[in-house]
């Protein structure tokens, strides 16, 4: 991080803006995140509506965020770290938006599935397990982009696969009920697609984390992972 | 490609064409330059970037041994050209400066007309045996600067009276009629307007695969835009040097990212 701020103290104000722009956003789609899943698991119509109608704020955020930083390209012509924050900023935006979505998705979903016991409280443990997980990812890669923290940026992208992993044995049990009984087939379908969209937003996290370690180091994470991999084969 | 095969093709593709070593400048009691070690490759661009009064043109000066004008100037170190040390006894600095041509931050076009201008360089220093040679020279050369179609008409008016980026683009012509191999420039846009300068960088864009271009620059995004190698100098040392992209989106070193970002002056 820069020890010093800007001769152009209106320029450190904006980079400082947009930072906590990203911030706010993220704090909004953990939020959509965490309400969608409790709706769906208390089968909540009236909440999921509510986070439904709310992406409306994450995408505006979105605009608002894009326009700033392609205001500040065109007037500030950034370079080295601030360049880096603003592009990583607007990806970063971005993904947000994609994981407020994802909210959506599932809050949509709710009133295609039935309320009530159907279903074994192993899959609403597993769900919940696999909510928990993400919310983690999602929080760590913004902890880890506001505070240019590359190792936590590394934890986060090696956690995905546990995300998946919990995806997987949702999808497996989901497939068992469908075997038992067809007449599950709609209920687990849309439940699926719940698990299937928290998976997402899973990855949409990774993406946040690779954001946080370019900014901080100007390299790609994905190619140091591979690297040090190919290195330890 | 991977960081280290794009590190391994940037280390076997260019050639060095000056190496400076351990050079150190004086003005009288002031040191001006301390210990800079800098290679600038062949049929590149190097920009030398940096605040004011960091030493940036005086390095370029010691290129073509401008300094040598300055009394109180004392060098010590090394710089080569091709090999050869350039502040040897046995060279000659006449022919030196043929070889390491100069454009300056203000156009300076001598109080003749156009064609005499870049016909100047050529005569004095024998290069050609007769008329038809001197035509053929000329006019490669303003086509070369890509001013000939804007003044074929007009070869015999003044230079001085073109407009300022015209007259630039006149010493440039100027500059490599007399064949260089090294085009030093010293802040060659800052007296023109934004077409003029874009018309100036598409120039030097071209120039590159003829000559080797040294750019003292204090416009960061010029720099960005035209050379492939960048330098910044301050306080008169070499604080870092490398590939153009990596200087200006991750630099190394905190002063060069505190000066490309705005945090120094």
């Amino acid at each position: 991080m820069p020890d010093s701020g800007h001769i152009v103290s209106s320029y450190e104000m904006e980079l400082t803006e947009l930072a906590s722009s990203i911030s706010q956003m993220g704090g909004m789609v953990e939020c959509a995140i965490a309400q969608s899943i409790d709706a769906l698991l208390s089968h909540d119509k009236k909440k999921a509506k509510k986070i439904a109608k709310d992406d409306r704020l994450v995408g505006d955020m979105q605009r608002k965020i894009d326009e700033n930083a392609v205001s500040m390209i065109a007037r500030r012509q950034p370079m080295a770290s601030d360049l880096r924050l603003i592009i990583s900023s607007i990806h970063v935006a971005n993904d947000l938006e994609r994981i407020g979505d994802m909210a959506k998705n599932i809050s949509r979903r709710i009133k295609h599935i039935k309320g009530g016991e159907d279903l074994s409280p192993s899959f609403y443990n597993g769900v919940r397990h696999m909510t928990d997980l993400t919310l983690l990812q999602i929080k760590t890669a913004l902890d880890a982009f506001a505070a240019r923290d590359t190792k936590a940026a590394i934890a986060v992208c090696e956690r995905d696969d546990e995300v998946d992993a919990l995806y997987v044995s949702i999808f497996r049990e989901l497939l068992t009920y469908m075997m038992e009984d067809p007449r599950n087939i709609s209920q687990c379908t849309n439940l699926l697609f719940c698990a299937k969209n928290l998976e997402r937003a899973g990855d949409h996290a990774t993406n946040i984390a690779e954001a946080a370690y370019y900014l901080e180091t100007g390299m790609n994470l994905q190619v140091m992972l591979d690297e040090k991999r190919d290195e330890e084969k | 490609m991977s960081k280290k095969a794009k590190q391994e093709n940037t280390k076997i593709a260019p050639q060095v064409k000056i190496k400076g070593r351990n050079v150190d400048v004086f003005y009288g009691d002031k040191q001006a330059l301390f210990d800079i070690n800098l290679d600038i490759e062949r049929n590149q661009v190097t920009s030398l970037i940096g605040p004011s009064g960091c030493g940036k043109s005086t390095f370029l000066r010691c290129l073509n041994r401008m300094n040598d004008t300055i009394d109180i100037c004392k060098i010590t170190g090394s710089i080569t050209l091709d090999g050869q040390d350039i502040y040897d006894k046995e060279i000659d600095v006449v022919e030196l400066r043929a070889r390491v041509g100069m454009v300056f931050q203000k156009p300076n076009p001598f109080p003749k007309s156009i064609y005499e201008n870049v016909a100047y360089g050529p005569r004095i220093h024998g290069m050609t045996s007769s008329k038809e040679e001197l035509d053929k020279i000329v006019l490669k050369s303003l086509k070369r600067a890509g001013l000939f179609e804007e003044v074929k008409d007009r070869l015999d008016e003044s230079g001085t009276s073109l407009s300022g980026g015209q007259q630039q683009r006149l010493c440039i012509a100027r500059a490599i009629a007399t064949r260089p191999e090294v085009l030093l420039m010293d802040e060659p846009c800052s007296a023109l307007d934004p077409i003029a300068t874009a018309i100036i960088e598409e120039l030097i864009d071209e120039l590159r695969e003829k000559f080797t271009i040294v750019i003292v620059t204090h416009s960061m995004q010029q720099a960005a835009r035209v050379s492939q190698k960048t330098a910044f100098f301050h306080l008169g040392k070499l604080i870092e040097e490398g590939a153009t992209d990596d200087i200006f989106t991750n630099p190394r070193n905190q002063k060069t990212q505190d000066y490309i970002t705005g945090r120094i002056g």
